[in-house]
C-alpha cells in the first residue's frame, strides 16, 4: 500500500473536521437575515448528523471483516444496526424529545424526579460510552498499522488527541454540520471505491461463489503469519513454507500437510497455490489475548444470532451520543421525521460493507489467517485494482475510516464528558468540562493499549448489549408504563445493565474461553434484557407507594403533541 | 496476561465505586460509645433521633411524611404505638394495636376542637392487646390545630403525658417551619410572576411615536411597524407558562429590533450568530430581550455615534451560551455591582437586575448574568442556559416553518 496517498488523505480528513467544526457556518448575519440565522435544524440535516455520528469503525470496517471471516450469517449486524432506529422511532423518539431531556440522566430525572436514579443512569452512560470508544480507538490503530506500518497504538492516540483537543477547546461549535459532513464523506468513501471494485469484479468475469465454504484462493498468494496459530485442515494441503510449521523449519520448501491441526509459528510465510482452500485458523498459543465472541457463535450459532439481534435492536436507543442529537429537533414530530430519515440514510450506507465482505472472501481470503480481517475494506482497492487508481481509492477509504473514528469518538467523548462534568466532578464550568473530556478519553485509550484486539464489530456489540439491558427498560417503561418507580428503575438498571456489564468485562478479559458459559457471557443481551425488564417491573410493583406524584402530568407531556399541550395548560 | 489483568481492573473499578458510594450513603454519625456519661449519652441519642424525624416533617403533614416520621417519634417516646392524625383521618399508625384507629379518631373530636391534650382509657376486647391508655397531644400551627399526636401505652403515666406534649410541641415547630417553606416558595413564584414581562413603558411611547412619524410619509412602513409592534406586545403579554424557547425569544428580539431600527435608522447595526442546536432550549420568558434593550439604551441614547450590537448563541454541550455585546458607553463596574446587589435603585436599569434575579431563581446561583464592562468600553453580557433543568419546560408554541 502506498503511504504517499494515505497519510495526506488522513491528514486532510482530520484538518477538514477541525476546520468545519471551528468555522463551519459561523457566518455573522445582520438582522435582515434573521429568519436564516435562527432557522432550526431540519430533519434531513439532523438525520445526516445522527448517521454521521452513529456510523462508527464497526460499521465502516468491522462488518466487512466479519462477513469475510464468517460469511452471510454476519449480515445480521447491518440489519440490527439499522433496525435499532425502527424501535427508536416507534417507541422512544417523539416522547423522548418532548420530555425536554438532553441526556439520558436528564430523562431519568425528568421522569422519576429522583437524584440517585439520575446518578446511576450517568454511571451507565459513562460505562457504555467507554465500551463504545474502545473499539473506535482500536480500529484507528489497526487502520494506521495496516496502511503505513505504524506501531499499533499510534492511530488510537492520534484520534484521541484530535478529539480531546477539538472538544476541550470548544472547537465543535457547529457539531451538526461536522457530523453531517462526516456522513456524506463516509458514504462517498465507501460508495466510490465499491463502484470501481464491482466494475473490476465484472471485468474479472464476475466470479461467483463468494460464500462457498470454505473460501478458496483465486491465484497464487504468499501469506505472512503475524501471530502463531493452529491451522485446521479438512483435506490435504500443499504449501510452500518459509519458517516453522509443526516445530520443523523450512526455507522455500514444499510441505505436504495432512488433514488435522498444524501449528504455525509467527513470522512464517506460506505460499498457497491457485484453487487451494483457505484453512481455518485457531487462536493457537496466544491464549492470554482476548478470545473473540466468535468462538461462542461457532458453538451456539442460533443463540449468538438472537443475542446479537436483541442487543442491536434495543441497544440503539440507549447510545448516549445518539440520544443527545434528538434534542436538536424542535419538537416531537420533527424527532420522528428525523428518525425516518436516519433509517433511509444508514440503510443506504449498510448496503455497502457486505459488498466489501463478499469481495474480500473472493480476493483476500488470507485475511482470515492473519487476524486482520477488519482491514479488508482498506486492502481491497489495492488488491483488486492496483496501480495509482488502487492507491487513490485506498486513500479515499482510509480517509473515510478516519472520519468514522473521529465523528463517533467526538460524539461519545462529548456525551461522556458532559455526564462527568455534570454529575461526577465537583462543580460545573469550562475547566471542569475540559478535565471531563480528558478523563472521558484517557480511560478507553489506556484500555485499548492494554486489552487485546477484539474484532471491532464484536466489541461494539458488547456496548450495545449493556445499553440494551440498562437504558432500553428505563426508556420503554419510563415512557409507556405509569407505575414505574425510582427504586424499580434503579434496581432494573443495576441488575440488567450491571449483569451485562460484568458479562462483557469477563468476555474482554477472556474468561472463560469456551463452552456454553462463554456463549452466555459473550452475547448477554438475550438473558440480561429480560432480566432488566423483569427486575424493573417487579421492584416497581413491590414499591407502589413510590410512584412519583406527578407521573400523570409527566406522561401527558411525553405523549401529547406540543400544540395540544399548550391548549391543555391554558 | 495483560489482557486479563486489564479486564479485571475494569471490572473491579465500578464495584469499588459502588461500594464507596453505598458506604457514604449509609454512613451514620459516629457512635458515641465511649463518650461522656450515660446521661450525656442518652441526651445525644435523643437529639439524634429527633434530628432524624425532622426532615420528613419539613415537607408538611401528609400520609407519606407522617409514615416516615412516626417510626422515629415512637422511638423518641418509647411507647408501644404512636399515631399521627390530621383533622379528618389517621395519617400513620406505627406499632401495635392498629384496630384502635377508629376508636382513637372518634375520641379526637374534643381535643382537636379545643386544642388541649387529654388522656383516656382504650376499650379493647382483645386480651393480648398491650394498649390500654392513649395520650392525645394536639399539633398546632399559628394557633390553629392541624392534627394530633396520639401515644398509646399499657398504663397511665404522667411522664408519658408530659413527654407526648413536648414531642407534639416539637413536631408543631417543624410543621411551622414547613409552613414557612411553603410561603417562601409561594413568594418566589409570585416574584417570578411579578418580574416577568416588564416591558418598559418608554419603549411603548417611543415605538408609537416612531410609527406615528411614518403614518403620513410612508404608510406601508407604518403598517409593517404596527404589525411588528403587535407581535411583540402579543408575545410580551401572553399568559401561558413561565418559559419559552430560545427560538421564540429571538423572534421577539427581532420584532423589538425592527421597531428600534425604525427609530435610530442606520446608526444601529446588529449581527447575529446563532448555533441552530440551541434554538429549542427552554428559558424564562422575556429574559434576553431586556438585555438587548439595555444594550440599545446604553449604546444609542444620548449620543449621535453609530453603534454595533452582536448577539451570539453557542452550543457548549449541556448548556447554551448566549452573549450580548455592544460597543456603547459602558458603565462603572462598581455602580453596576451595586445595582445588581439591589443597594441602589437604578435609573431605568431594572432590566439587568430583574433578569439576573430570575435566572438565579430558576437555574441556581451559579447561573446569574456575567457582565464585563468599563466606562467607555461597551458592555458584554453572558448568560448560561442549561439545556435541561427540572421543571423548566417551554409552553409549546412552535412556529410552523
Amino acid at each position: 500500500m502506498n503511504q504517499n496517498y494515505v497519510v495526506p488523505a488522513v491528514a486532510l480528513v482530520v484538518l477538514a473536521t477541525v476546520l468545519v467544526g471551528a468555522f463551519g457556518l459561523r457566518i455573522s448575519r445582520t438582522t435582515s437575515d434573521f429568519y436564516v440565522a435562527s432557522r432550526t435544524v431540519g430533519p434531513r440535516l439532523n438525520a445526516a448528523a445522527i448517521s454521521g455520528e452513529y456510523l462508527s469503525a464497526a460499521s465502516f470496517l468491522g462488518i466487512a471483516g466479519l462477513v469475510l471471516v464468517q460469511g452471510p450469517d454476519m449480515l445480521w449486524y447491518p440489519v440490527g444496526y439499522t433496525a435499532g432506529y425502527l424501535v427508536l422511532l416507534l417507541f422512544v423518539a417523539a416522547p423522548l424529545r418532548r420530555s425536554g431531556a438532553y441526556t439520558l440522566p436528564d430523562f431519568a430525572e425528568a421522569r422519576l424526579a429522583s437524584h440517585p436514579v439520575r446518578r446511576l443512569a450517568g454511571a451507565f452512560v459513562v460505562g457504555v460510552g467507554w465500551l463504545y470508544l474502545l473499539p473506535q480507538l482500536q480500529g484507528a490503530g489497526l487502520t494506521l498499522t495496516v496502511l503505513t506500518g505504524a506501531p499499533d497504538p499510534l492511530g488510537g492516540i492520534i484520534v484521541a488527541v484530535v478529539v480531546v483537543a477539538t472538544v476541550a477547546a470548544g472547537g465543535m461549535r457547529s457539531i451538526t454540520f461536522v457530523q453531517a459532513f462526516q456522513y456524506w464523506l463516509k458514504l462517498t468513501a465507501l460508495l466510490v471505491p465499491a463502484l470501481f471494485l464491482v466494475l473490476a469484479w465484472q471485468g474479472d468475469g464476475a466470479p461467483r461463489g463468494a460464500f462457498a465454504e470454505p473460501p478458496a484462493f483465486r491465484d497464487h498468494r504468499v501469506v505472512r503469519i503475524d501471530e502463531s496459530l493452529d491451522l485446521k485442515l479438512s483435506r490435504r494441503l500443499d504449501v510452500t513454507a518459509t519458517g516453522a510449521v509443526d516445530g520443523r523449519r523450512y526455507t522455500e520448501q514444499r510441505v505436504d500437510l495432512a488433514p488435522g491441526v498444524h501449528h504455525v509459528e509467527r513470522g512464517t510465510r506460506l505460499a498457497f497455490g491457485k484453487g487451494d482452500r483457505v484453512p481455518v485458523a485457531d487462536g493457537g498459543d496466544n491464549s492470554d489475548m482476548s478470545t473473540s465472541p466468535e468462538s461462542g457463535s461457532e458453538e451456539r450459532p442460533l443463540y449468538a444470532t438472537y443475542g446479537l439481534i436483541l442487543a442491536t435492536f434495543l441497544g440503539t436507543m440507549g447510545l448516549p451520543h445518539v440520544v443527545v442529537r434528538f434534542y436538536t429537533s424542535p419538537h416531537g414530530v420533527a424527532a420522528r421525521r428525523t428518525t425516518v430519515a436516519v433509517l433511509a440514510l444508514i440503510g443506504a450506507f449498510y448496503l455497502l460493507p457486505p459488498v466489501y465482505g463478499a469481495l474480500g472472501r473472493l480476493y483476500a481470503p488470507e485475511l482470515t489467517l492473519t487476524g486482520d480481517a477488519d482491514a479488508a475494506v482498506l486492502l481491497l482497492p489495492d488488491r483488486m485494482i492496483g496501480g495509482i487508481g488502487g492507491d487513490l481509492l485506498g486513500a479515499l477509504v482510509a480517509g473515510g475510516a478516519f472520519a468514522a473514528f473521529l465523528s463517533t469518538a467526538s460524539g461519545l467523548t462529548m456525551a461522556v464528558a458532559g455526564v462527568l462534568t455534570q454529575d461526577v466532578l465537583p462543580s460545573r464550568g469550562v475547566r471542569h468540562f475540559r478535565l471531563g473530556t480528558l478523563l472521558a478519553m484517557a480511560v478507553p485509550l489506556a484500555a485499548s493499549v492494554l486489552v487485546g484486539g477484539l474484532p471491532v464489530a464484536d466489541a461494539v456489540g458488547l456496548a450495545f448489549a449493556v445499553s440494551a439491558s440498562s437504558f432500553c427498560p428505563l426508556l420503554v417503561l419510563g415512557i409507556w408504563w405509569r407505575r414505574l418507580t425510582p427504586p424499580g428503575a434503579a434496581a432494573g438498571m443495576l441488575v440488567g445493565g450491571g449483569s451485562a456489564f460484568v458479562a462483557v468485562t469477563a468476555t474482554m478479559a477472556a474468561y472463560p474461553g469456551t463452552g456454553t458459559l462463554h456463549a452466555l457471557l459473550a452475547w448477554p443481551a438475550l438473558w440480561s434484557v429480560p432480566l432488566g425488564f423483569l427486575t424493573m417491573v417487579l421492584v416497581s410493583l413491590a414499591t407502589p407507594g413510590r410512584v412519583p406524584a406527578e407521573t400523570d402530568a409527566i406522561l401527558a407531556r411525553f405523549h401529547l403533541p406540543e400544540e395540544l399541550r399548550a391548549e391543555v395548560k391554558a | 496476561m495483560s489482557g486479563f489483568l486489564a479486564g479485571l481492573c475494569v471490572a473491579v473499578l465500578p464495584l469499588l465505586a459502588a461500594g464507596f458510594w453505598l458506604g457514604r450513603r449509609t454512613a451514620r454519625p459516629e457512635s458515641l460509645g465511649g463518650l461522656g456519661t450515660p446521661v450525656e449519652h442518652a441526651t445525644f441519642q435523643t437529639l439524634h433521633t429527633a434530628s432524624l424525624a425532622a426532615p420528613p416533617l419539613r415537607a408538611g403533614l401528609t400520609e407519606e411524611t407522617a409514615r416516615k416520621s412516626a417510626r422515629r417519634l415512637r422511638t423518641l417516646l418509647g411507647t408501644d404505638a404512636l399515631c399521627l392524625t390530621d383533622r379528618e383521618a389517621v395519617l400513620a399508625w406505627d406499632g401495635a394495636g392498629e384496630h384502635h384507629r377508629d376508636e382513637v379518631l372518634g375520641r379526637l373530636v374534643g381535643p382537636l376542637e379545643i386544642g388541649r391534650g387529654e388522656a383516656f382509657r382504650l376499650r379493647c376486647d382483645e386480651p393480648d392487646c398491650p394498649l390500654r391508655w392513649a395520650v392525645v397531644a394536639p399539633l398546632t400551627v399559628d394557633d390553629r390545630v392541624h392534627g394530633a399526636l396520639v401515644a398509646c401505652a399499657p398504663r397511665e403515666s404522667a411522664v408519658l403525658v408530659r413527654a407526648a406534649a413536648e414531642v407534639a410541641r416539637w413536631v408543631s415547630v417543624q410543621l411551622e417551619l414547613a409552613d414557612l417553606d411553603q410561603s417562601r416558595t409561594r413568594l418566589i413564584e409570585a416574584e417570578i410572576k411579578a418580574l416577568r414581562a416588564q416591558i418598559s413603558p418608554h419603549f411603548i411611547f417611543n415605538s408609537l411615536a416612531v410609527i406615528a412619524s411614518f403614518v403620513r410619509t410612508d404608510p406601508e412602513r407604518a403598517r409593517e411597524l404596527l404589525l411588528e409592534f403587535a407581535d411583540f406586545i402579543r408575545y410580551s403579554f401572553r399568559s401561558r407558562g413561565d418559559f419559552t424557547t430560545l427560538a421564540d425569544e429571538l423572534h421577539a428580539i427581532d420584532h423589538y429590533l425592527a421597531l428600534v431600527r425604525a427609530r435610530f435608522g442606520d446608526r444601529l447595526s446588529v449581527t447575529l450568530q446563532i448555533a441552530p442546536e440551541v434554538l429549542p432550549v427552554a428559558l424564562p420568558f422575556l429574559c434576553l430581550q431586556p438585555l438587548v434593550e439595555n444594550a440599545v439604551k446604553h449604546g444609542l441614547e444620548g449620543t449621535a455615534d453609530k453603534r454595533h450590537i452582536s448577539i451570539t448563541a453557542q452550543d457548549t454541550g449541556a448548556e447554551a451560551l448566549v452573549v450580548i455585546e455592544d460597543d456603547g458607553a459602558g458603565m462603572d463596574p462598581e455602580l453596576l455591582r451595586r445595582i445588581l446587589a439591589g443597594e441602589i435603585s437604578p435609573s431605568g436599569g431594572i432590566g439587568l437586575s430583574n433578569v439576573d434575579d430570575r435566572l438565579r431563581q430558576v437555574y441556581g446561583d451559579d447561573h446569574g448574568l456575567v457582565i464585563e464592562t468599563a466606562v467607555g468600553a461597551g458592555m458584554k453580557i453572558t448568560a448560561r442556559l442549561p439545556k435541561y433543568q427540572p421543571g423548566v419546560h417551554s409552553a409549546g408554541r412552535f412556529p410552523r416553518q
